[in-house]
This record gives C-alpha cells, sequence and structure tokens, in this order.
C-alpha cells in the first residue's frame, strides 16, 4: 500500500542551517486543513446536538426542522423516568462502576506496584498473562462466564454477579505498572531501610507520585462498566437491578410505545446516559489523551 | 517490617544474610499484592476458556442452581453442527463485510485528520474533544441516534429526499452490515486519531526535511515519511478491528434489531447469544466461540506479520 521507505541519507549539513524557514506556511494547505477537522467535528457532534436537541421538543420528528430547538419541554424526561425509572438505573449504573473502581484500584494498585518494584517468582509469568488477558476479547468468554455465574453461582439479578467480570481492570494494572516503573529506586530502598513496609510504601511514597496515573485509570476504567451493554443484560432479568444502559435498550426495543413521544423520551434516556461519561471527558479531557495512547503505542 | 542496622562495620556474613532474608520478605510480599489479580485473571479467564471447551464437546442443557443433568461426551459434533449452519457463514461474512469497510476507513480518516490536528492550528483541544466524544459514549445511547437519525422517516433520509434508500438504511439487507461498519467506524474514530496522534510525534521531523530537500512535496511526504512513520499503530488499528468485528453484539441487537434483516447483519457474538441463552443450545454457542476465539487468534497473527513486514 505505502510506497517505499524515503533514503534521507542526507549529510548532517542538510538540515543544520538556521531555524526551520524552509517550509513556509501555504495559505491553501491551512484552509484545507481547518476545512478537514471542521468537517470532522461536524460529523461528530451533530448526533450528539441531534440527541440534545430531539430530547427537548413536545413532537420530535425526522424532517429537517427537527433539528432546529424550538417549544422546549422537559415532559420527555419524564416519560422515560416513568417508564424505565432513570434514577434507580442510574443507581445500578453507579453502584456497579464503583464497585469496578474501588476493586481496580485497591487490587490493581497492589499487582501494578508488586510487578514494577518487588521481584517475586512468577513475576515474569503473571506479566505474559497481564498482556495476553488484554488481548482475549472479553465477550468470548460470555457464554462460559454466563453458566458460571448465572447457573452456578447463583450471582444473577445481583451488583456481585455484574461486576465479577470486570472487577480488575487488565489495563489499569498495565498502566500502574509502567508508572511505577519509572520510579527511581532509590526512593523505594531508602524506605526500606528505614523499615517501611512495602504496604506502607506503596500508600506513601508511591501512591501520592502516582496521582495521574491513578486519576487516568479511574476515567478509562469508569467508561468501561458505565458504559457496557452485553453483561449487565444477560445478568439482570430484574428490572430493578438493571443498569441504565439495559433498561435503556429495553426501552428501545420493546416499551417506547407506552410515551406519547417515544423518541423524545428515547433521546431523554440517552442524553442522560451519555451525560456522566461526557462531563467527566470534558473535565479531566487532559488526562484522557495523554499517558494511556503513549502506553498502548509505546508499549 | 524487619529492621535493618547499617552498622558502619558489622559483619559481612550477617548483612548478607539480612539482605537475603529481605529479599525473602519482599518475594513473598509480591506474590501476596498480585494474588488477588492472579486470582481473578483464573476465576474470570483460564476458568471460563477451558470451561467453554469442555461445554462445546460435550451435550449440555442449562440447569437451575443446584440440579445437577448428565453433559454427555459428544465429541465434534457440536463443531459439525456450527461449520453446517449456515447463519454461521453469514456472521463470518458479515465480520469480513466489517473488516473491509472499518479497516480502511478508520485508517484513512483517522491518519487524515491527525496530520491536519498535529499542524499549528487553533482550537486544537477543541477538535480533539468533539473526536474523541463518541468514543467513550455509550454505545447504547449512540445506537438510539443512529436509528432515529437513519431511520425510514429519519433525518437523512428527509435530507436525501428522492435519493434516499428504499428499504431504508437499517432495515435493507445490503446496508445494514455496512452502516454498522459505518457506525463502529465513527464511534472509534476519536481513539485511533488520538492514537495517530501519539504516533506522529515519533516520526522524525528531519525525515521530513531531508525529503522536501530531496523536492518531495506535502503529498509525497505525507506517503513517503508519515505513512510509513506510524506503521505501528497502523498494526494496532488492523488488529484492533480484528478483534472488534469478532465482538459485535449491541450494535447489531440494537441498531439492526437482532442482526436483521434476515441475518444480513448477524454477528458471531449475537449468534452466540441467540443460540446459546435464547435457544437454549450452549454447546452449540461454546463451540461457536471456540471457533471465534481461534479465529481471531489466527487473523491477529498473520495481520500484524503483514503490516510489520518492512519494518
Amino acid at each position: 500500500m505505502s510506497v517505499s521507505t524515503p533514503a534521507p541519507s542526507g549529510t548532517p549539513g542538510h538540515t543544520a542551517d538556521g531555524p526551520r524557514t524552509a517550509r513556509r506556511r501555504n495559505p491553501w494547505a491551512t484552509a484545507v486543513t481547518y476545512l478537514l477537522l471542521a468537517l470532522g467535528a461536524v460529523a461528530f457532534l451533530f448526533p450528539f446536538f441531534y440527541m440534545l436537541v430531539g430530547s427537548l421538543r413536545k413532537t420530535t420528528t425526522g424532517d429537517l426542522s427537527s433539528a432546529v430547538p424550538r417549544g422546549i419541554t422537559g415532559s420527555n424526561y419524564t416519560a422515560v423516568n416513568g417508564a424505565i425509572s432513570l434514577g434507580r438505573s442510574l443507581l445500578n449504573s453507579g453502584i456497579v462502576t464503583i464497585g469496578v473502581l474501588l476493586c481496580t484500584l485497591v487490587f490493581g494498585l497492589l499487582a501494578g506496584y508488586a510487578l514494577a518494584q518487588l521481584h517475586f517468582r512468577g513475576r515474569g509469568t503473571v506479566f505474559a498473562t497481564l498482556l495476553l488477558v488484554q488481548t482475549v476479547p472479553f465477550q468470548l468468554l460470555t457464554l462460559p462466564l454466563y453458566v458460571l455465574v448465572v447457573r452456578d453461582y447463583g450471582l444473577g439479578d445481583s451488583y456481585l454477579g455484574m461486576i465479577l467480570p470486570f472487577a480488575v481492570n487488565s489495563t489499569a494494572v498495565f498502566l500502574f505498572r509502567q508508572f511505577f516503573l519509572q520510579m527511581p529506586r532509590s526512593l523505594f530502598e531508602a524506605a526500606r531501610l528505614d523499615g517501611a513496609s512495602e504496604l506502607r510504601i506503596l500508600w506513601q511514597v508511591a501512591l501520592p507520585m502516582a496521582r495521574p496515573a491513578v486519576l487516568t485509570a479511574m476515567l478509562l476504567t469508569f467508561i468501561g462498566p458505565w458504559n457496557e451493554f452485553l453483561w449487565p443484560f444477560l445478568v439482570t432479568k430484574d428490572a430493578g437491578m438493571q443498569p441504565l444502559a439495559v433498561s435503556l435498550a429495553s426501552f428501545l426495543s420493546n416499551l417506547q410505545g407506552t410515551v406519547p413521544n417515544p423518541t423524545g423520551a428515547l433521546l431523554a434516556g440517552a442524553c442522560v446516559l451519555a451525560a456522566p461519561a461526557v462531563a467527566l471527558f470534558l473535565l479531566f479531557q487532559r488526562h484522557f489523551t495523554s499517558t494511556d495512547i503513549d502506553s498502548g503505542v509505546k508499549g | 517490617m524487619t529492621h535493618l542496622t547499617p552498622t558502619a562495620d558489622g559483619g559481612r556474613t550477617s548483612r548478607k544474610g539480612a539482605a537475603a532474608r529481605l529479599g525473602r520478605i519482599r518475594s513473598l510480599t509480591g506474590m501476596l499484592f498480585v494474588s488477588p489479580y492472579v486470582l481473578f485473571v483464573f476465576a474470570v479467564f483460564a476458568v471460563p476458556l477451558v470451561y467453554t471447551v469442555w461445554i462445546s464437546v460435550h451435550r449440555f442443557y442449562f440447569t437451575a442452581p443446584g440440579t445437577h443433568v448428565d453433559a454427555p461426551w459428544v465429541g465434534l459434533a457440536n463443531y459439525r453442527d456450527v461449520f453446517t449452519d449456515p447463519v454461521v457463514g453469514r456472521a463470518f461474512v458479515n465480520i469480513a463485510v466489517f473488516l473491509v469497510i472499518n479497516v480502511p476507513l478508520t485508517v484513512i480518516l483517522s491518519l487524515v485528520l491527525a496530520s491536519a490536528l498535529n499542524a499549528k492550528i487553533r482550537f486544537r483541544s477543541f477538535f480533539r474533544a468533539a473526536y474523541y466524544l463518541p468514543y467513550i459514549t455509550a454505545s447504547v445511547a449512540l445506537v438510539a441516534v443512529w436509528q432515529f437519525l437513519f431511520g425510514t422517516d429519519g433525518f437523512v433520509n428527509h435530507a436525501l429526499g428522492s435519493l434516499a434508500p428504499d428499504p431504508s438504511w437499517l432495515v435493507n439487507s445490503h446496508l445494514a452490515m455496512p452502516m454498522i461498519a459505518f457506525f463502529v467506524t465513527w464511534k472509534q474514530l476519536g481513539f485511533f486519531v488520538m492514537l495517530y496522534l501519539a504516533a506522529l510525534q515519533n516520526v522524525s521531523k528531519e525525515l521530513y526535511e531531508a525529503a522536501a530537500v530531496d523536492g518531495a512535496g506535502r503529498i509525497r511526504q505525507f506517503f513517503s515519511v508519515t505513512v510509513p512513520g506510524v506503521r505501528p499503530a497502523t498494526t494496532l488499528v488492523v488488529i484492533y478491528a480484528i478483534i472488534t468485528g469478532a465482538n459485535l453484539f449491541s450494535e447489531p441487537y440494537l441498531l439492526t434489531g437482532g442482526g436483521g434483516p434476515d441475518h444480513a447483519s448477524v454477528s458471531p457474538v449475537l449468534l452466540m447469544y441467540q443460540k446459546g441463552i435464547e435457544q437454549g443450545h450452549p454447546d452449540f454457542a461454546a463451540a461457536l466461540g471456540v471457533v471465534l476465539v481461534c479465529f481471531v487468534l489466527v487473523i491477529s497473527l498473520a495481520a500484524r506479520k503483514l503490516t510489520e513486514r518492512g519494518n
């Protein structure tokens, strides 16, 4: 597909003369760049805008005027709340997400610290397993997990059953390990000479310095269980236990007829489901875009 | 916990002994620290993996918790059923359709957008945020909007007027699977834009300058410096696309109403759900799962070999 790699072979003299004046900015190139970026932004943002506008209109139709915010009302939110009880669904989503976050933080930090700073038998094997686990798609194990968790352990319709498969996020463990690896060894050695236990070193020395990694890992880990559909959908039959993604999906496939403006109500539910992740992202944008992706490319 | 007293002239041997003891303790601590994670991987990956293989070679029935029903050994019978089922074939063809659309589109669009973002421009963080937004938003929420936008009486058809396809996008057997591929491409593009943007930082500026000196224009530079320079990221796109394709569930289940029309957009994981859980043939679904894992591993290995050739 690509043309052969260039043969630079340039003598060092080529680039050495003065600041870079060679590539003067071409106004046309700049215009094309902005046009491309703006087109991209419209393609990405329009559905979000349409979702919000549609959720606020009294009658939500598909014609061209439907993209104009007119006749604003909150009735769609009330309607979807009546059909799937948003509060309860949000609470369920919250409990599952927080459960996953806590497990990932506690067990992930311990594992990441051990993999980075402690020598023990089997460390290489554990790390290799960590990398392998990240490549095996979870969905492929859904069926045996369903048989185990729901049929054998009887954890259907329970928070524990929903949390279990996501309890420790392997990507977060990897992230912690990479972060702790960069920390100077001497720091830990000094604390050890002072007689601090490893747990205390992790808590009082490593963790305070690892705050950015912890924040990134928490944001990454939040998105997964909050947005997850397949697993909670399989595990929950009781509507009172369903997280919002699942109850909204059931509204989408068979409850829409129960409200006066079904499309508006659906879009209202979609806004509520999207809002927390979007808000967190906008607040902590910086942390989404640096470490995680860099480690993905280089690691 | 142990107190090491660093006396200036302490006997060498005792210090060695203490160090060894400390090392042993640290080794034990290390094992203790990773044990919850190891236990988790064992319970959530290793056991299900073995269990799925076991189910796939038995006639397996769902039972209520606590009751026991024999699961007789049936050898490869479930695999024979999987390979002779026309819908399974359709599901794998659909992955191919997905890949043929998703991979080139993702590579081209995200590389172009990342290159544009990499230039000295204003509002960069706005564009970055805009592109990333679909990636962090729940599929279920986005599917709701797409279903409405591309519905028979939806915004897109109104905008197209007489050019609108009939039957409409999501209920058209030729367009349903491509629509899923477009949806996923759109949803995940932001992630790959960021991936390429990070990869672009590692392409040496001197290469561009050398190419410019050799008389290469902007477009030539893009193809002979940028494209080879970000090849590791491209490998990741391909592997990620294969994994996503093999995993499609919520899109065919919700966007095209259960893999419709008439299995035109069915995916292997959706089929595992329909056959295994809805229709109560977990053994068939387990065999399909094993085939799928092998398929993913083989294809991603091949993709890695292909895209990394030349490095």
